[in-house]
């Protein structure tokens, strides 16, 4: 499959990714915002994933209803999500029918209505949908984690937004928020499929183009200050069932030492899959599998890294066996974290982890929709050659970079210990 | 764009290009081309499933289907996972209520591996001792998360109504307590007496040529015998409801409500399904979420998600509207869901109403068979429920030829407001 792509700037800013793939008469089309979670502040939490939300209610000229019906008609699958640094909306289509994603997408970056009326009725909706992550005790834990690892930076609050916000963000919020950030020079647009490349170079400049450029929104600039000790947090709600998340700040993804991180985090937990579409592989040869499942202390375990703007999280989570303690959990996870301080992981395990990202790249690929989603996605935080390179990235990665990475970021200082501990009866004092 | 062109060089699956090949023990092997692809995808099953299980020992089809795995004659579980892992390879065994379905992916070099594993652990498995006791634990761990998430809990509780009596009522990964009454010996009297070739199904879709797949498939699977291998079970008929039955299972310290309306559906082959299916795309499905997602979500702003589902098998199916709701909305909701239901069985679709839901339905359908996996899928589909090699050739005309009075008449035959299961889990 070729990697030939096109990337250039339109003249109001906005990037354009194209690339085409014949395999199937099939268009998927993603536009991307350079605003996400990371660019809120307290009193407005939750406010880009409503804007996403608002963004489904309708223009002048594909009024609500219409806009989903139209998509629909055409078989068409389309979705809209919300993360730390980014919102992106896409459509994948028959051929022949991509034009309507074309026309929606750039009538929709300017002239969403977000009238009072839809803005009440989708407050409930987007509050009924934090009561059911509420129902989820990893939801709550996480949540916790997150915010104890974050005390500065915007990374502090879910993407969801705290409750009192939900109750409290107005109507005018919600539209200043979108003219401020849904500009063609805060945004990428990235298609994939079975298309040519002049001719949908030709209509993404007489859609977008007239789009005037708006002034580019400053990047939030508030680094989380080293965290020097370990922090603890606990969680306590109904169940029967103990949760154990250790998450160790972690690097960025234009750091170079993501790239031994992620052979790090596929050593100890299992391959990390980075693709929205294409599901992932078992962890049960894992470090942590073999310490901690196979010895019977606990009964799951998983991990990962996310590829995001400024420094997040790494995480570790896993269920204590109903017979053993999150402390002696723990201790065990410790002693695997020591061994990789201490020794050096062979050539072979790294080789391994190597072919392991190799086939979940494979796997990836075979879904156009993926493809388009890696255009634009790594642009949210590097660039598509990040991409493109990530293979050989991994590949390059020494024992010594291991050893160097596990010392530097798997220490208890820089680290959130969260348990979730079930009381009885769901009794939470109040 | 080049539409024409496209159009020519991808067709829908038809006799002429899926590959179908039964083996003299009774395997039926699926296959058609993907030849842009790097890897390979293989899903099917064997004709082992849940509604074999004692009362007593539910869950005993789903601990076998989930030991399978955890070592065989040839390999112990880490050697197992080793080499699948270290492949970038991954198999998943995982029981239904009339069949064990399988599924596995590798990059094409990896496929001989695959295979070869698969004949292991289903043929060969040895139920570790413990292996067996790691594996019970973690099963009732997942039995008490299950226990805490609404959605499950009302799902439960719904089949528990609308399958009053049938074995289709039952919870098919079991109960704490029928789980830790079954031992190793069940698991392996099980496997003797429902795993075998008869009725196993299995589909190959990739970086491989289809006569190759039938060839390899032959060679690693064509020699498994059991001569103890049992008929599937009868299934019993089912009663319908004479009035509508609630259930509340109170989860305390929970923030929203789960609810599940609705009552039998039809069976996947019956001549009812597709206006069936067409109307519940209108019902709860198009869109947003059909005229339900409508109603709840977007009017009423009471649900993130509020949908219809039709959920048709081997045997009797559900037609059931779920949706999550502030514990305070539950009456307004289930009021809002009901009179839609009443609507829908009162009065015609319209004419565009179901001209979208066809149109939905043909677009859509090339990109359900995009993915190697997709196109696996919809041939075991088609083997499962005998439809027919040209079930996705016909697909359009089957689709346009539903009319509003089809979907009336069927609507009326399965769904009441009067009559409902309805199942609520939440605070």
């Amino acid at each position: 499959m070729s990697d030939a792509i096109t990337r250039i700037h339109l003249s109001n800013g906005l990037l354009v990714l194209l690339k085409e793939i014949h395999t199937a008469p099939i268009i998927s089309h993603w536009i991307w915002y350079r605003v996400g979670s990371r660019n809120e502040i307290p009193g407005y939490t939750g406010i880009s994933h409503w804007v996403e939300h608002m963004q489904f209610k309708g223009t002048p000229q594909f009024p609500a209803g219409v806009l989903d019906r139209e998509i629909s008609r055409q078989g068409g699958y389309w979705n809209a999500f919300t993360h730390l640094d980014w919102t992106t909306y896409f459509e994948t289509l028959p051929v022949d029918k991509i034009d309507l994603a074309l026309r929606l997408e750039a009538d929709r970056m300017t002239n969403s209505l977000f009238t009072e009326e839809d803005v009440a009725s989708e407050r409930t909706v987007i509050i009924s949908e934090r009561q059911g992550n509420e129902n989820e005790p990893l939801f709550r834990l996480s949540e916790e984690v997150q915010a104890a690892a974050f005390r500065v930076s915007p990374y502090h609050h879910e993407v969801i937004g705290d409750m009192v916000d939900l109750y409290h963000i107005q109507r005018d919020d919600l539209y200043q928020h979108y003219r401020r950030y849904y500009v063609p020079n805060n945004a990428v647009l990235a298609v994939a499929g079975d298309f040519d490349t002049p001719a949908m170079l030709e209509r993404i400049r007489k859609l977008y183009e007239p789009i005037p450029a708006g002034e580019v929104p400053p990047s939030p600039n508030r680094p989380e200050p080293e965290q020097n000790g370990e922090r603890r947090v606990t969680v306590e709600g109904p169940g029967d069932t103990t949760y154990v998340q250790v998450s160790y700040h972690a690097p960025a993804a234009s750091d170079p030492d993501f790239y031994p991180y992620t052979v790090l985090d596929s050593l100890l937990t299992g391959p990390n899959n980075l693709n929205l579409f294409g599901g992932g592989i078992s962890n049960k040869t894992s470090r942590l599998y073999e310490a901690l499942v196979d010895r019977e202390l606990a009964v799951s375990i998983s991990g990962g890294l996310q590829a995001t703007i400024d420094p997040f999280l790494h995480t570790i989570l896993t269920i204590p066996h109903p017979q053993r303690s999150p402390d002696e959990v723990l201790a065990a996870l410790d002693e695997e974290i020591l061994r990789l301080h201490q020794e050096q992981p062979s050539p072979d395990d790294l080789a391994r982890a190597v072919k392991q990202a190799r086939a979940l790249f494979a796997y990836g690929s075979e879904s156009i929709t993926n493809q388009a989603y890696w255009l634009g996605f790594s642009e949210m935080f590097a660039s598509y050659d990040w991409f493109l390179t990530y293979l050989d990235n991994l590949a390059a990665v020494t024992p010594e970079d291991i050893q160097r990475v596990a010392q530097k970021y798997l220490r208890p200082q820089n680290r959130v210990v969260g348990i979730y501990r079930p009381v009885e009866n769901g009794a939470v004092p109040e | 764009m080049n539409t024409a062109a496209s159009n020519s060089k991808h067709s829908l699956p038809g006799p002429d290009d899926i590959t179908r090949v039964e083996l003299p023990n009774g395997i039926t092997v699926l296959s058609r081309a993907a030849s842009s692809s790097q890897t390979v995808v293989i899903s099917g099953y064997v004709r082992a499933g849940a509604l074999s299980d004692p009362d007593e020992k539910l869950g005993l089809a789903d601990f076998t289907a989930a030991a399978l795995m955890r070592g065989t004659e040839r390999r112990s579980f880490s050697e197992i996972y080793d080499a699948l892992e270290s492949s970038g390879a991954s198999l998943g065994i995982s029981a239904g209520v009339h069949t064990t379905s399988f599924h596995g992916k590798a990059l094409g070099e990896d496929l001989d591996l695959l295979l070869q594993l698969l004949f292991e652990a289903l043929s060969q498995p040895v139920f570790p001792p413990q292996q067996v006791e790691r594996l019970r634990s973690q099963i009732l761990t997942g039995l008490a998360i299950r226990a805490q998430d609404t959605g499950e809990m009302a799902s439960l509780a719904f089949d528990r109504i609308v399958f009053a009596g049938h074995p289709y009522g039952r919870p098919q990964d079991g109960l704490p307590e029928t789980v830790s009454r079954i031992t190793r010996e069940d698991l392996v009297a099980f496997h003797r007496s429902s795993f075998g070739p008869k009725g196993m199904v299995i589909a190959v879709v990739g970086a491989v040529d289809p006569g190759q797949a039938v060839e390899k498939v032959a060679a690693v699977l064509g020699s498994w015998e059991n001569p103890d291998q049992d008929e599937p079970p009868a299934l019993p008929p089912v009663r319908e409801l004479n009035g509508t039955v609630e259930e509340k299972v109170t989860l305390p310290g929970k923030s929203q409500a789960d609810i599940i309306l609705g009552a039998l559906g039809p069976e996947r082959r019956s001549a009812d399904y597709m206006a069936a299916s067409l109307g519940n795309n209108i019902l709860g499905q198009f869109g947003m979420m059909g005229r339900i997602g409508q109603s709840v979500r977007e009017k009423a702003g009471l649900a993130y998600y509020a949908s219809s589902s039709l959920a048709a098998g081997l045997g009797p199916g559900v037609w059931y509207v779920s949706a999550g709701v502030d514990p305070a909305n539950v009456p307004r909701a289930i009021d809002l869901i009901r009179a839609e239901i009443r609507r829908f069985v009162s009065e015609k679709v319209s004419p565009e109403e179901l001209q979208d839901s066809q149109e939905n339905y043909i677009g859509r359908l090339p990109l359900s068979l995009e993915s190697n996996a997709g196109v696996a899928s919809a041939l075991v589909k088609l083997e499962r429920y005998q439809l027919g090699l040209d079930y996705y050739r016909n697909y359009e005309q089957m689709v346009r030829s539903v009319t509003p009075e089809d979907i009336l008449e069927t609507a009326r035959r399965y769904l009441d407001p009067d009559r409902l299961a309805v199942a609520i889990a939440g605070p």
